[in-house]
């Protein structure tokens, strides 16, 4: 009996309580913490992931403002039902630049990560204008609105320069360029568009996105974030193609 | 407050010692915490230091520990993804083998195509042809025989690989012209041929019509001198009741000033083969499939010689 009353010992020993829970807690918070300050040991490299260009930026953040996370996750767990529906799992790689990351928590309608090519353009802005115009069960509200608005580009090189401190590698060039950049990557044939694939190092998607090529409005903006997502890493880079549904070619 | 370190107090009722405080007049029994709890907790502890060495658990600054039995969510996910593809193989495993004429004459396979596409183009192709196939404004209603690209079993494997101007080199591609926008008619030659057009289902616009003239120099190209569309250019029927945008003369005018050029994704990549080629069949199943034989050839070739059914 004597064993099970040790705990006497603790409760009455206030500097001993006290080292015996700073001992817990630190514990608990190495390795918590640890993981943070050796990134790389978790994050696998990977081809193809690069910084947002300044008008999908401008689309994260209206996607953050509108709170689209509330809804819909970006990231496909390694499951087999959650592949065979969505694709390719996610990678640590393919948030590396999101600050503040969009994997969510709830998934109110779908997961988001790998949307990108999935639909059309016009599908796009037809399902942000009234939702149920292409989905007749969706619960979405409408997002009209951002078709009327102008995308805030006037000041999105500060958007760059905060993320570049945050550790994504945009360069001043990319940071000089942001406006011109943003604007134009909403507009097909742009004379901008080789120079903008050099700084970003890859194709892009520069075109009117949504429609109304007589402004870049935020609805341009999201659509190109929407129809970024996913699709930065090529996953015959990545491993071989399997058998199973999964991502495992592309053009 | 009164503290009785060293002072066994006896409760008079349950028999039980208690702490020694005592508060207003009551007391606290100290009794121990129950012995299967406490059991219960000493095997957990135990337990962790067990999956501590055999799983994935503690971080270290150079990653984190393994874990003897080299689990991992990714080889999980193989091993199951392994056993459905196992389970599957007694039907896939021949339709992985057979061509699309084989599926297409075995009832067997054929089943498993048409459910397994069922599944797929729920996940994938409802959320714009809409949950039975019946498509929406801008989106085609996969279930009558009106295709702008064709109706074969190939023709609809080649648009679901490749898409309809879609950013894939293999894709569909044609250019509906944006007439009023870009000049090439005036807003009044735009409503004159879109009222044409507009009356060429139900027969009311004849050769006398005002808009007769231009339709034949610049629409007849690709919708053909009848307007009956060609396939080729994935232009569509104009003379039928079918309409993708709308049958109003508004929608019509819109269409012939601005332009239309609709894209569906290409699909090659983003699905496997196998699971391409149930969609193909489902979609054909779904009412508007043509045969093999059809009048419109096509100089797309897809890599299947002898499809059809």
């Amino acid at each position: 009996m004597s064993f099970l009353y040790k705990h006497k010992k603790l409760e009455k020993n206030s500097i001993l309580l006290l080292i015996c829970i700073i001992g817990a807690i630190l514990v608990g918070g190495i390795v918590e913490i640890i993981p943070l300050f050796r990134q790389e040991t978790v994050i696998e490299p990977v081809k193809g992931v690069r910084p947002y260009t300044p008008l999908e930026l401008a689309g994260y953040n209206i996607y953050i403002r509108e709170g689209c996370y509330l809804c819909h996750s970006q990231q496909i767990r390694p499951l087999r039902d959650e592949v065979a529906r969505y694709g390719h799992y996610s990678l640590a790689a393919e948030s590396m630049y999101d600050h503040p990351f969009q994997w969510g928590s709830k998934r109110t309608g779908p997961d988001l990560a790998r949307v990108g090519g999935k639909y059309s353009d016009e599908w796009h802005a037809a399902h942000l204008k009234n939702p149920r115009d292409v989905v007749p069960e969706s619960i979405m509200p409408s997002y009209s609105f951002l078709s009327r608005h102008g995308a805030r580009l006037h000041d999105i090189d500060k958007h760059l320069r905060a993320q570049q401190a945050l550790g994504v590698p945009y360069t001043d060039d990319m940071i000089k360029n942001a406006e011109s950049d943003a604007a134009s990557q909403a507009h097909a044939g742009s004379d901008n568009q080789t120079a903008m694939e050099e700084r970003y190092g890859g194709p892009l998607n520069v075109r009117d996105f949504d429609g109304n090529p007589m402004l870049v409005s935020e609805m341009d903006a999201l659509i190109a974030y929407l129809q970024v997502l996913g699709t930065m890493v090529k996953f015959t880079d990545y491993e071989p193609a399997s058998a199973t549904n999964t991502a495992g070619e592309t053009q | 407050m009164t503290d009785h370190h060293n002072h066994q107090e006896i409760d008079e009722i349950s028999g039980v010692e208690t702490t020694g405080h005592e508060w207003d007049g009551l007391k606290e029994l100290n009794n121990p915490a129950p012995r299967w709890w406490l059991w219960v907790f000493y095997v957990c502890v135990i337990w962790s230091v067990g999956y501590w060495i055999i799983y994935p658990a503690w971080p270290t600054f150079g990653g984190a520990t393994k874990g003897t039995a080299g689990w991992t969510q990714f080889t999980k996910l193989e091993r199951e993804q392994a056993e459905i593809a196992a389970r599957q193989t007694q039907y896939l495993g021949r339709f992985h083998e057979a061509s699309l004429e084989d599926i297409m004459n075995d009832p067997e396979l054929y089943s498993f195509a048409t459910a397994g596409g069922a599944s797929a183009f729920k996940d994938n192709c409802a959320t714009c042809h809409g949950t039975g196939g019946a498509g929406g404004k801008g989106y085609p209603n996969l279930n009558d025989d009106e295709w702008l690209w064709g109706g074969r079993i190939e023709d609809i494997y080649q648009t679901l690989l490749y898409g309809i101007r879609a950013p894939h080199d293999d894709t569909r591609i044609s250019q509906m012209p944006a007439f009023g926008r870009d000049g090439l008619l005036t807003r009044a030659q735009v409503m004159t041929v879109a009222d044409y057009v507009s009356g060429l289902a139900s027969a009311s616009s004849g050769n006398d019509h005002p808009g007769y003239t231009i339709f034949q120099e610049k629409c007849a190209s690709c919708h053909g001198p009848e307007g009956k569309g060609n396939r080729d250019f994935g232009a569509p029927n104009l003379t039928d009741a079918i309409w993708l945008y709308g049958e109003s003369k508004d929608v019509i005018f819109r269409t012939v000033y601005d332009g239309r050029a609709g894209v569906m994704p290409y699909w090659k990549g983003r699905l496997d083969d196998d699971t391409l080629r149930q969609l193909t069949i489902y979609v054909h199943s779904l009412g508007g499939g043509e045969a093999g034989e059809s009048v419109n050839d096509s100089d797309f070739g897809p890599t299947i010689p002898d499809a059809g059914q």
